[in-house]
């Protein structure tokens, strides 16, 4: 032995240790691959060595690989291995390393259970924090499910370290296991009233997190957190409790209205900044839910706008960040109050800081109004000219897209002057929004009718210098703009001042360099262009010039024939036909003008974007049902039709089919036609009633103020919306002055004029009229379009199980999965086995036990009462109290410590026949009318071959217990652990005193030098109980019996390793047999494993083989049989008089079934 | 807290920890993203920004970057404050502590995380405890390592 342990620590010495490896990782900086395959050999080499210390620095180095990006799956099992260590350092090792690479598809993650329900119980508290850590990353679904129950326990544990541990870990166990949430919420709440700061803080925490994600569920928490809102001094609590009312006070503005002031006093007061900003964070979101009930309080906005301003002037750039960000916020639902601190913001503009500019751009979308548009987008525009790098301009971009367009273009005065900004942008360069752009543009041409003739003005000068923008090396971005051109150019053509040059600058060879889909619309819209010129020549009579732009068409139109995108081609030799057709005509001097523009007769309206979604599925059809059974080998083939109609779909609105005859476009223009008129969601032509500039119906294109548009429109392609503000001043000093004159006169007829309608009318913007009267063309819904649209759930919301009514009592089904062998169907109740381990003062403890026993009462009472007010109810519980006193008198003879979970199922109806009652391993110690001393001894796999043993004291006098002492008189074999410096003769204290009919867990550790036979310890409780008429000195005697049994410890196991130690002949066989059991076998094998630490390894009908282990490393197997009304039981055990003596105890355990 | 990252201005990772479950592939993608961006960043930037659907707060010290992930009304304020005391927590601990100590003693610095926060919330908001938790756990390994000490002297000369 002595000598392993030296050539352990030799080979120890030549092993590279972390330190080794890190250092050899940076001296192999060229080769570090190769260096570290070879590490990893090397450490595969250690774990295939038995000493723990060497697995232990393998998997130490494994951890730190696995952080470089190694995978290091291949060793989970090694470190579960060195997670098992009995030695502090390797676990700890094993612990972080699992922790750090264990995930939900570990499969070797099922073997943990055990091992970690182990270290959970361990005496020394660090052993249990850091499963507990460690657990807190790894957690799985079953993990969750097995360990629930245990963590629960801990959370009453007597150290506050391990109790803020259990605490918060219940979260992601909640997570994990929805299921757990409702039976440990109640002392989850307790915590939060924990003597321990930490504790509390932990439990805060917890809390918090549930309720943001569901907070309707923990609306009666309010009352508590607000009385600790304003007890505490902790700031990480505060600011935790106060994230917690942000969330509730959406569901419950009465609590808002509350928590405004003293939220506003800790604004007031506070240094800490996080603090503060929480404070304002939660004062917005109280004033946002408050601003539908009750608008009066501007003062508190004030203050955050305020302490806001404060933050975005500081130098700090946190600070100012986040100020903006808050400003947002409030921006929402109080324009007003943040519009005043423009100046700030557009400052903000100017910051070095990135992100801040784009906070402060944010800002500035909810800051436009009819008046400042203008401006702020002008400052916009100058920020685009200077600013460097392009994300940051394409951001700007689409922010001015977004600002201008914002609310359906509802602060748009002037939409020339817009149209000018969108031209101006096209010449960005290497911009990736040109689509955006584009899309913009069309948008407005088509649905504001009156701007449509200065739109294609401007397209057709963009279509002229088309070469500047195609040329820019970025061709793809901004060439898009030239689609929207193209297109509304020849929709449009009517407006056209010089169709004949916009048509040959559409037919440039350069126009062959552009993408394919912007040729073939190129391509459509010269057709349209084409349609119009001819109709124009013809009416003038100038058949020459007629036949000249025909000329000009089938001269042009083969570079396009030629095209290698298809759909150009297509279309192209399509047109070329068909206008080689109108040559032939014309050559005959037939009228064709009339006949071409038929062509693109009649409308196009915009379409809105979820228009085909928001159409319900009729009742009846099955969408995904196959018309036709698919062909069984046509899988590539379904993807094509699929393909093809995606693409129709895009297309539709942006051209039709041209090639379709006259006749079947005339059938089909009538068809629309007749359509259009039945459809009430069609908008016509004349006004509709969702036009917002309802006042003045039938002047729909007559624009109310005649501006000269001649500056403009004669210098095209140059930058001139500037201009436009200039204009757009003198005509609102213009109408000011209109306005004030026709005021004075109206002033003695009536108050006030004219109100337009608008969604957030301010004085100022009420006075601007729109220089055009704008027509703007709502977009098209189809019939029976839903109102709303549900696109927003998210079905997979991890957060959703969690939504849980927590006042619902609890019912017994909902009692947490307690530590079980397998195949066995015992249950314990949660409560009893988990007394209270906690040291408290008087109070508390009362209202915990009171507690308790309600929940108690309330899961029998369940069926009974089903909806009672709270006061009832509480007396009902007093007075069952009172007949459960009783009964616990009379029932002293059943076991001890299970009268309870006894009693139980007999109450809750007829106990099912596979059922066994729910035990309790907790054996009554002693007692006297003073006291009851119940208690559990468990084996622990630790060096010195413990065992623990947990005593629970319960006080059944009037009188107060204290100063308990437990002495214990050791034996040769076993000793208890005393505190060091004690003697052996001295008592060692209860760390608690117990009030009148309370009950708490002490736990000692003994050592036992040899296990194989059962013995008992002589013991004396001594303890002061004091009453109203003095104290008296009492002691209670009470014998400590340490069966074989309890020196076991259930330890899993596989068929495959029972079978080698089965082989291995090592052990010597001893047998039993019972007679006269009735009891089924599946109850019979629960019992063995509950009461004798076993596990099943395999059960085959009426045999099954078992496995355990002892603190001392002794493997003990048994096959159990069962014949007829008698069980058999045969055991192999490293030792012969262990296993005789453990066959003795269980004979006397079947003797009872 | 969703989870935190420690890398070198060369990008390199020196810890990482994650308090949601996320595939090896998943997590290494969000890395390399990360420490990317934030690279990227300059000095005089704020310390947050928006990524995916989460909030990102980092801070330098020296050579080391500090990066966490949090959700969307998580305080940023105070999450800057964790990171801060989490290095006060280093410094304590290595005694003025440098990028060396972390690379060397990676499994302290976890160890000292782990004191500090569980789950992704803090766990104890008092130093002097956290230093203690780890200085008596630490006393419990010494018992049967007694090498640490030594390490540490020749690690930093």
């Amino acid at each position: 032995m002595a000598l392993k342990m030296v050539k352990g620590s030799i080979d120890r010495m030549f092993d590279k240790n972390l330190q080794d490896l890190v250092r050899g990782i940076r001296n192999h900086k060229e080769d570090e691959a190769k260096y570290i395959s070879q590490c990893i050999d090397e450490i595969k080499q250690e774990l295939k060595q038995d000493n723990i210390a060497v697995k232990a620095n393998a998997v130490c180095k494994l951890t730190y690989l696995q952080m470089l990006g190694y995978d290091i799956s291949w060793a989970a099992f090694n470190i579960i291995e060195v997670m098992s260590a009995s030695k502090f350092t390797f676990k700890r090792i094993g612990y972080l390393a699992a922790s750090q690479s264990f995930h939900e598809g570990t499969d070797v993650i099922m073997l943990t259970t055990n091992q970690i329900r182990k270290d959970l119980s361990s005496p020394s508290q660090y052993d249990t924090g850091v499963a507990l850590t460690g657990l807190s990353c790894f957690v799985t679904p079953d993990l969750a499910r097995d360990l629930a129950n245990d963590i629960m326990t801990l959370m009453s544990h007597t150290k506050p370290y391990i109790r803020k541990k259990a605490v918060l870990i219940m979260y992601k166990v909640f997570l994990k296991y929805p299921e757990s949430l409702r039976p440990a919420f109640p002392r989850l709440k307790e915590k939060l009233e924990d003597p321990d700061p930490g504790v509390q803080s932990a439990a805060v925490n917890v809390i918090c997190e549930l309720a943001r994600r569901n907070p309707k569920n923990y609306l009666s928490l309010a009352p508590l957190f607000f009385k600790l809102m304003t007890s505490s001094t902790n700031n990480w609590v505060l600011i935790k409790i106060i994230k917690l009312f942000g969330a509730l006070t959406p569901l419950e503005p009465r609590l808002g209205k509350k928590l405004i002031e003293p939220l506003t006093n800790l604004i007031h007061s506070t240094s800490a900044m996080s603090l503060l900003y929480e404070c304002v964070n939660t004062v917005i979101a109280v004033l946002i839910s408050l601003s539908s009930g009750m608008p009066n309080h501007s003062a508190s906005i004030q203050l955050c706008v305020q302490k806001l301003r404060i933050l975005i002037e500081d130098s700090d750039q946190n600070l100012k960040y986040l100020g903006l960000l808050a400003m947002s916020k409030i921006l929402k639902t109080h324009p007003k109050s943040v519009q005043s601190h423009k100046d700030l913001i557009l400052q903000c503009l100017d910051d070095k800081d990135e992100s801040i500019r784009l906070r402060a751009l944010d800002l500035l979308y909810g800051m436009v109004s009819k008046k400042n548009l203008m401006e702020i987008v002008k400052k916009l525009m100058t920020h685009v000219d200077k600013a460097e790098g392009t994300t940051y301009r394409d951001e700007l971009l689409t922010k001015i897209i977004d600002i201008c367009s914002q609310s359906n273009y509802q602060y748009i005065t002037n939409f020339e002057w817009y149209i000018s900004i969108l031209v101006e942008l096209t010449r960005l360069e290497g911009t990736r929004h040109g689509h955006l752009i584009a899309a913009q543009m069309l948008d407005v041409a088509i649905r504001v009718k009156a701007i449509r003739k200065f739109a294609v003005s401007q397209m057709s000068a963009l279509l002229d210098s088309a070469h500047l923008l195609a040329s820019s090396t970025q061709r793809n971005g901004i060439c898009e703009v030239l689609y929207a051109a193209a297109w509304i150019c020849g929709e449009f053509s009517e407006h056209l001042q010089e169709p004949h040059h916009t048509l040959e600058a559409m037919l440039r060879p350069r126009v062959t360099t552009l993408p394919g889909h912007i040729q073939a619309v190129y391509v459509q819209n010269v057709v349209k262009l084409y349609a119009s010129i001819l109709q124009q020549k013809e009416q003038a009579g100038e058949a020459e010039g007629a036949q000249a732009v025909t000329q000009l068409m089938v001269d042009r139109l083969p570079q396009f024939v030629q095209s290698a995108d298809l759909e150009v081609q297509e279309r192209a030799s399509c047109i070329l036909q068909l206008v080689k057709h109108i040559q032939k005509l014309q050559a005959k001097d037939v009228p064709v003008a009339e006949e071409v523009s038929a062509l693109f007769a009649g409308e196009l309206n915009p379409v809105a974007p979820k228009a085909q979604k928001k159409v319900p599925v009729p009742e009846g059809l099955d969408l995904d049902a196959w018309i036709n059974e698919p062909l069984s080998d046509s899988e590539s083939e379904d993807e094509r039709p699929r393909a093809v109609f995606h693409e129709e779909e895009q297309r539709r609105p942006k051209h039709r089919p041209s090639e379709a005859d006259e006749e079947e476009l005339a059938r089909r223009r009538e068809a629309r036609k007749q359509e259009q008129a039945n459809n009430p969601f069609y908008i016509k032509s004349s006004p509709s009633p969702q036009k917002r500039y309802q006042d003045t119906p039938g002047v729909e294109h007559i624009p109310v103020v005649q501006i000269d548009l001649s500056v403009p429109l004669k210098v095209p392609g140059l930058p001139m919306s500037d201009q436009y503000v200039k204009l757009e001043e003198e005509r609102r000093h213009r109408q000011k002055l209109e306005k004030d004159k026709r005021r004075k006169k109206r002033k003695e007829k009536e108050k006030k004029g004219k109100r337009r309608h608008s969604s957030l009318p301010t004085e100022s913007d009420e006075d601007i009229a729109p220089a055009q009267q704008v027509d703007i063309v709502t977009e098209e819904m189809p019939e029976n379009a839903l109102p709303s649209d549900e696109d927003d759930k998210d079905p997979n919301d991890p957060y959703r199980a969690l939504d849980i009514d927590l006042d619902k009592p609890l019912a017994d089904s909902e009692k947490l999965p307690i530590q079980k062998h397998r195949n066995t169907e015992t249950s314990k109740s949660p409560e009893k086995d988990v007394p209270m381990v906690e040291k408290k003062s008087k109070k508390p403890k009362k209202k915990e036990k009171k507690h308790k026993q309600k929940e108690r009462d309330k899961e029998k009472k369940k069926e009974k009462e089903k909806k009672k007010s709270p006061k009832p109810k509480k007396k009902q519980h007093r007075k069952e109290k009172e007949e459960r006193t009783k009964g616990k008198k009379k029932s002293k003879k059943q076991p001890p410590g299970s009268e309870e979970a006894a009693g139980e199922p007999v109450q809750n109806g007829a106990p099912e026949e596979e059922q066994l009652p729910p035990e309790s391993s907790y054996s009554l110690l002693a007692e006297n009318s003073y006291v009851k001393m119940t208690c559990d001894i468990r084996g622990s796999l630790q060096e010195d071959s413990q065992v623990t043993v947990a005593i629970v004291l319960e006080n059944r006098s009037s009188s107060i217990l204290k100063g308990m002492e437990l002495s214990v008189l050791d034996s040769l074999n076993a000793r208890m652990a005393r505190p060091q410096g004690s003697s052996v003769h001295d008592g060692v204290p209860v760390p608690f005193q117990l009030p009148p009919g309370v009950s708490n867990e002490a736990q000692y550790v003994f050592t036992i030098q040899s296990i194989v036979m059962a013995q008992k310890l002589k013991g004396t409780l001594s303890f002061i109980a004091k009453n109203d008429e003095g104290a008296t000195h009492e002691k209670l005697d009470f014998r400590l019996h340490f069966s074989c049994s309890s020196y076991l410890i259930t330890t899993p196991c596989y068929s495959d390793a029972f079978a080698k130690l089965l082989e291995s002949g090592d052990l010597s066989m001893s047998s039993i047999k019972v007679d006269g059991i009735r009891m089924s076998f599946q109850n019979l094998l629960a019992k063995i494993c509950f009461h004798h630490h076993f596990s099943v390894v395999e059960r085959v009908d009426s045999c099954a083989s078992m496995y355990s282990r002892s603190i001392q490393g002794h493997h003990v197997c048994l096959l159990v049989k069962k014949g007829e009304n008698s069980v058999s039981v045969d055991g192999k055990c490293s030792d012969s008089t262990l296993l005789s003596n453990l066959l003795e105890e269980m004979k006397a355990t079947l003797a009872k079934c | 807290m969703q989870f935190m990252l420690l890398f070198s201005r060369q990008g390199k990772l020196r810890l990482q920890k994650w308090y949601v479950p996320l595939s090896d592939k998943e997590k290494k993608k969000i890395t390399r993203e990360l420490v990317q961006t934030v690279l990227a960043r300059k000095p005089k930037m704020c310390s947050f920004l928006e990524w995916r659907d989460l909030k990102i707060v980092y801070k330098r010290y020296a050579s080391l970057y500090f990066c966490c992930a949090i959700e969307d009304q998580d305080n940023e304020l105070i999450t800057l404050e964790i990171i801060h005391r989490y290095v006060e927590l280093l410094d304590k601990y290595f005694g003025s502590v440098c990028e060396l100590d972390i690379i060397f003693n990676f499994e302290k610095a976890y160890f000292i995380l782990d004191e500090f926060l569980l789950g992704g919330e803090v766990q104890e908001t008092s130093k002097k405890n956290v230093l203690k938790a780890i200085e008596q756990a630490d006393l419990l390994q010494e018992d049967s390592k007694p090498r640490s000490t030594r390490l540490h002297s020749c690690v930093k000369s």
